[in-house]
């Protein structure tokens, strides 16, 4: 599989905390990644940096082969989108609109931008909000919307942080769900999300990167990384896999 | 919440310029029908009436919908790229500099044109000053830092402002009494000096070209408002964007300062009022904005020169008179 995004040597830190060091990491198309680690581990830091809008302390990332501070950001624009955990609605605006402007990069001219917007609302389960003013919308429809307006970008790579930390357990699901099988056009789609729900996590992801906030981290195919062993060393807690009706379950003590 | 913007809505605004245009040339200490006005644009002949409509109204009617123009594009441009509903023209310090400066030219009883000068030299001096102060949001490509960058913008120039304020107090406490009414009329808004076709007609094109520069980034002004990483991911260069829309609010308050003085609420309410009737789509918004600002203030002018004439009050005073109340009632009734 050709690789989409080669992280080389990176460190980040926020505040003068170092939070990631010498991260090596290389994510190929149409996998699925899935970063967790306890609050303030970098999660975040990190997703801004592959997305290109924040520069890392050192080292180099690299999507479809170019850095990234060397692509233009129209151009960044069709390559990837970020969903982040945290929105602006200053100003009323309808939902249908806010997703919309997700099509900015297809110029003044786009036939499509309706139908796409639609389709991505549908498979978010938020079409029925189209017509109503985003911020009377609660926490997880604003939530689905954001991944919405992301999915209508059209972009090969999808950047998430946190994607179903409103959704209620219905609407995770549907979420991964959505994850795991994109829109039909667009299956094999490459995924990397953040996530602190580690049984979503062992659902969506094909690989996973763990990052400890001290710098420290792993990464490697979901199977081997996402373990109860490691898992409560990451957490600082004990988790334990227990077997519920075939599948293995995560559960985290206290 | 209609972004499909209802055609009537846009047609009414057009409308309720054209009207109060006409009223504007009719209205006055000396009423005039029809036929004068009529005849005084197209066949002069040389009368009273000539001077009236030619020299006094028309001039002062082109000005003050060039002033409310700027003002509301302004006022339009800086709410949506600090995403604060009450940022207004004069927010940034730009009017601020240049009322400063026009105040010490009239303390020093310079001529209007020295006066004029004056202030956009106090409008450039400020905005220079902005940008200087303000480079990190204006010239840093990095988004997230950006983020708390919008802010800084914003405080800087609340900061600029207040400088300028405390500068206007001073002038205004040292100022000789005979400059004073002057002075405060110019403060508060006055277009009684606006008799000049030639500025008139400057301030309109200028009004057009600036007008159209912003609906050219009416798109990432979009995304913009919905936060500088959004912007930033759905590809908008932000500072790049950022700067042009700075320069363009600050040359539409800079010209609508240096013409009437700095004319109040315009610019805070008619994008305001816009946005209840035509939704937020800013590729709308500005431009009926535009459209908006410059109604009322040829509305609050029409009114400013007839209701006590023949005193004429500073035009300043009207908007705010006129336009809360409007604004209140677009607020309440919904």
């Amino acid at each position: 599989m050709s690789c989409v995004l080669r992280v080389q040597g990176v460190d980040l830190a926020v505040a003068q905390r170092v939070l990631v060091r010498g991260l090596d990491v290389t994510i190929g198309a149409g996998e699925r990644w899935v970063i967790l680690g306890p609050n303030g581990a970098g999660k975040s830091t990190l997703l801004a940096t592959l997305a290109g809008v924040r520069s890392p302390q050192a080292g180099i990332v690299l999507l479809d082969g170019h850095a990234l501070d060397a692509l233009p950001v129209l151009e960044l624009a069709e390559r990837r989108a970020l969903v982040i955990d945290r929105w602006t609605d200053p100003f009323a605006a309808r939902v249908l609109d806010t997703v919309l402007t997700a099509r900015f990069r297809f110029g003044g001219r786009d036939p499509d931008a309706r139908q796409r917007a639609l389709d991505s609302l549908r498979a978010l389960d938020v079409l029925h909000l189209q017509q109503q003013d985003v911020r009377s919308l609660s926490r997880g429809e604003r939530q689905r919307v954001a991944i919405a307006t992301a999915a209508a970008q059209d972009t090969p790579l999808l950047l998430l942080d946190e994607p179903i930390a409103h959704q209620d357990p219905r609407h995770q699901a549907w979420v991964i769900d959505w994850l795991r099988a994109g829109l039909p056009e667009n299956r094999g789609r490459t995924v990397v999300a953040s996530l602190h729900d580690m049984n979503a996590a062992a659902r969506l992801a094909t690989h996973a990167l763990l990052l400890d906030g001290r710098g420290g981290w792993e990464a490697g195919p979901a199977q081997q990384v996402l373990t109860a062993t490691r898992l409560s060393r990451l957490f600082a807690t004990p988790v334990a896999a227990v077997e519920v009706g075939g599948a293995t379950r995560f559960v985290a003590a206290g | 919440m209609n972004t499909h913007a209802p055609r009537w809505a846009f047609a009414l605004l057009v409308g309720a310029g054209v009207a109060m245009f006409a009223a504007a040339l009719f209205v006055g200490s000396v009423p005039l029908g029809v036929g004068d006005v009529w005849r005084a644009l197209w066949q002069p002949d040389g009368s009273a009436v000539d001077t009236v409509v030619r020299q006094l109204r028309l001039p002062r009617a082109l000005t003050a919908f060039a002033v409310g123009g700027l003002l509301a594009l302004s006022g339009a441009l800086l709410q949506a790229l600090l995403r604060n509903p009450l940022a207004d023209p004069y927010v940034l310090g730009i009017s601020g500099g240049a009322a400063v400066a026009a105040l010490v030219a009239m303390a020093a009883g310079a001529s209007l044109a020295v006066v004029q000068g004056a202030s956009i030299a106090g409008a450039f001096a400020a905005l220079g000053l902005l940008f200087v102060l303000a480079r990190r949001a204006l010239f840093r490509s990095e988004a997230l830092h950006a983020e708390q960058a919008t802010a800084g913008l914003l405080l800087i120039g609340v900061m600029i402002a207040a400088l300028a304020a405390a500068g206007l107090s001073l002038l205004l406490a040292l100022a000789p009494d005979g400059q004073l009414r002057s002075m405060m009329f110019w403060l508060v808004g006055d277009l009684g000096g606006a008799t000049e076709h030639g500025a008139a007609g400057l301030a309109l094109a200028l009004l057009a070209v600036l007008t159209g520069l912003a609906v050219a980034q009416a798109r990432a002004l979009d995304l913009l408002v919905r936060g500088d990483v959004q912007a930033a991911t759905q590809g908008v260069d932000v500072p790049r964007v950022r700067r042009r829309l700075v320069l363009v609010a600050a040359l539409a308050t800079g010209t609508a300062v240096t013409l009437a003085g700095a004319v109040g609420f315009v610019g805070f309410a008619a994008p305001h009022v816009v946005r209840l009737l035509l939704g937020n789509e800013q590729r709308v918004l500005l431009p009926a904005s535009a459209l908006a600002g410059g109604t009322l203030v040829l509305m609050a002018d029409t009114a400013a020169r007839t209701v006590v004439a023949p005193l004429q009050l500073p035009v300043g005073v009207l908007t705010a008179l006129l336009g809360a109340p409007l604004f209140l009632w677009l607020l309440v009734r919904r």
